[in-house]
């Protein structure tokens, strides 16, 4: 199967595809008879890696997001032109940059674009073109931070069943995606632009409180008490976008079935898990695995990981990082 | 819930007819419960945001909007509300409106009453950071802008109108707004209300008009940047005398057709409320 197929429908929403037989290659084939030979104690192995923890990417991710969204206070409060404007559109030391999903947006309503917004959504798809696509969710995005720590206290509340995670298909991320897309073409306003939590977010820290904050607290409390990560999963078009910038970049997890033991922990603290279906033994079609494009690459799976299966990858520029 | 429990009441029955119907149906159970609750969530999301339509259709907002600002509902689908024609403006007139705006979330505008635009800037500083032409790139002068037009909205009120004059600081102690005096600082915005005035009959609107003082200054051979083009070819405002009553001499305000409705007048009214206003006209046709 190939790759970009297979992870443009699974950023689409459909599940996970069981490889088939001749996908595997002839190493794989050989690991996986291996593995399976191998009488596995699971309690042993949980109980072995017990101590491993590490916050080495969470940390350098927040301080990252931290820093860009205060590079935008700083530039504006004290009038230095590093970092001007918002998330949804700015310039980077006077170099414009749209956001694509707020560009694509206007250009629907407006159906006409400036060369100024040429510009700047060529170089910001450039810039996640290399970056690896939905790594701006992770590692810029602010909506992202606060859904994380609500994601800890929804998760707390799940562990002493006092709430249930309810899911919804992912599929219907496509459908708000061309519904947005859709309302914004026919209505001409930028329909989207009015509910989105990163815009929100963003012109908030920027330019002071407003009362539509009051709708991104209604999501967390959403995210909190009824399902997990619900805005991020199954809603945001922003995330759909760089999803597909992502499906063409260099930049990836990768998984490394070999020292696996398969405890599965990567797929409890990961955002998005069907992209870490190779991880399920008898899964990895090769013995490395890029994982596909609806990864934001937050690099949690690479922390929590204690056998050192899952790296960030850039291909051509092998284990850089 | 309660399908779950004629789930459970009907499973013993299907267990002993086929033994793996119930985990069939148990799974379809859940596949159309999802499916539902995800139609939810899609109805849900999207009538939230088409809720975004109501403030705009009934426009309970209506809003003065920055120099250069295309019509109403073009510059709404062409604003990337990211707020940089609000970094660039050096007496922050321009302001980005909140979730009550619906559809016009984000896009910038501007308060004149708080405070007025004073095109000090002569650059139109938003218009050129704008990155998407919602501010029109086309306009290059202040001259050349219709934000609104000014409009003498209660006579009874005016001073130069009741043959007043003006003494001492205008607005109240807590008013913020800034206005750039050429003739102070070129460059660093003075408080309103600092500003002591002491004329014989009120003309602040008139002086403090952008438009007059780029006339005035280009009168005195000094156009603003040193740019003839600055010089703006039609006057705004003039004060024309009033017919008299009881001999005190009263003056009018007039509003002519150079005004570019930056609500520089407005901010300075000392009034309360403001005498003369802007009526917001994105219609009329561009100079």
């Amino acid at each position: 199967m190939n790759f970009f197929t297979e992870s443009f429908m699974q950023l689409l929403g459909r599940a996970p595809r069981k490889p088939k037989p001749e996908d595997f290659t002839p190493e794989v084939k050989q690991i996986h008879f291996y593995k399976r030979g191998e009488k596995v104690d699971l309690e042993a192995i949980r109980a072995e890696h017990m101590g491993h923890h590490s916050n080495k990417w969470r940390n350098r991710r927040w301080a990252t997001l931290i820093v860009v969204n205060f590079l935008f206070v700083v530039s504006y409060y004290f009038d230095v032109q590093v970092l001007e404007g918002a998330l949804t559109a700015s310039r980077f030391i006077g170099f414009h940059m749209a956001d694509l999903n707020s560009a694509l947006q206007v250009m629907l309503a407006f159906k006409h674009m400036v060369l100024n917004l040429v510009i700047g959504t060529v170089t910001i798809f450039i810039l996640w073109l290399l970056l690896g696509g939905r790594t701006f969710c992770s590692w810029v995005c602010p909506y992202h931070l606060v859904a994380e720590l609500a994601e800890k206290i929804h998760l707390w509340l799940v562990q002493r069943k006092l709430i249930k995670n309810h899911e919804f298909h992912r599929g219907v991320r496509t459908v708000f995606y061309v519904i947005f897309a859709l309302l914004a073409l026919v209505t001409g306003y930028t329909v989207f632009e009015t509910i989105s939590p990163t815009g929100i977010l963003s012109r908030a820290i920027i330019y002071g409180a407003t009362l539509a904050l009051g709708w991104v607290a209604f999501l967390l409390l959403f995210e909190i008490f009824v399902s997990q990560r619900a805005w991020c999963r199954y809603v945001c078009p922003i995330g759909m976008t760089y999803g597909v910038v992502g499906l063409f970049s260099p930049l990836h997890v990768v998984y490394n079935v070999e020292s696996c033991k398969h405890e599965g922990e990567c797929r409890k603290v990961c955002e998005v898990p069907h992209v870490l279906e190779p991880v399920i033994k008898g899964r990895a079609r090769d013995v490395n695995v890029p994982i596909g494009a609806d990864c934001t690459r937050c690099g949690l799976c690479i922390d929590t990981c204690p056998t050192g299966s899952l790296r960030y990858e850039f291909r051509g520029l092998n284990k850089v990082l | 819930m309660s399908e779950d429990k004629q789930h459970k009441s009907d499973a013993p029955v299907e267990a002993t007819t086929a033994s793996e119907l119930p985990i069939v149906n148990r799974r379809r159970q859940q596949e159309r419960r999802q499916f539902l609750r995800s139609l939810m969530l899609a109805a849900g999301v999207v009538g939230v945001s088409a809720m975004g339509y109501i403030p705009v259709a009934r426009s309970w907002n209506p809003r003065l909007r920055p120099p250069g600002a295309l019509e109403e509902s073009e510059l709404l689908a062409s604003c990337i509300k990211c707020g940089q024609c609000v970094q660039v403006c050096p007496v922050e007139a321009i302001k980005l409106a909140d979730i009550m705006d619906g559809f016009g979330i984000g896009v910038p505008y501007v308060d004149a009453r708080e405070q007025a635009c004073d095109f000090s800037c002569d650059g139109l500083q938003c218009i050129l950071a704008c990155p998407t032409g919602a501010l029109s790139h086309e306009l290059n002068y202040p001259a050349e802008i219709r934000m609104g037009f000014a409009r003498l909205d209660r006579p009874d009120l005016c001073l130069a109108m009741q043959g007043k004059g003006f003494k001492g600081r205008t607005r109240g102690e807590d008013f913020k707004g800034l206005f750039r005096y050429n003739e102070i600082d070129r460059w660093k915005p003075q408080r309103l209300h600092d500003q002591q005035f002491d004329v014989e009959i009120c003309d602040l609107c008139v002086r403090h008009c952008p438009i007059e003082i780029r006339i005035a200054q280009c009168e005195a051979g000094e156009p603003p940047s040193g740019d003839i083009n600055q010089c703006p070819p039609r006057h705004a405002i003039e004060l024309q005398p009033e017919e008299s009553i009881n001999g005190v001499m009263r003056m009018r305000p007039v509003v002519l057709d150079g005004c570019v409705g930056c609500g520089a007048c407005e901010m300075v009214c000392p009034t309360e409320p403001a005498a003369i206003v802007i009526d917001i006209e994105s219609i009329v046709e561009r100079v």
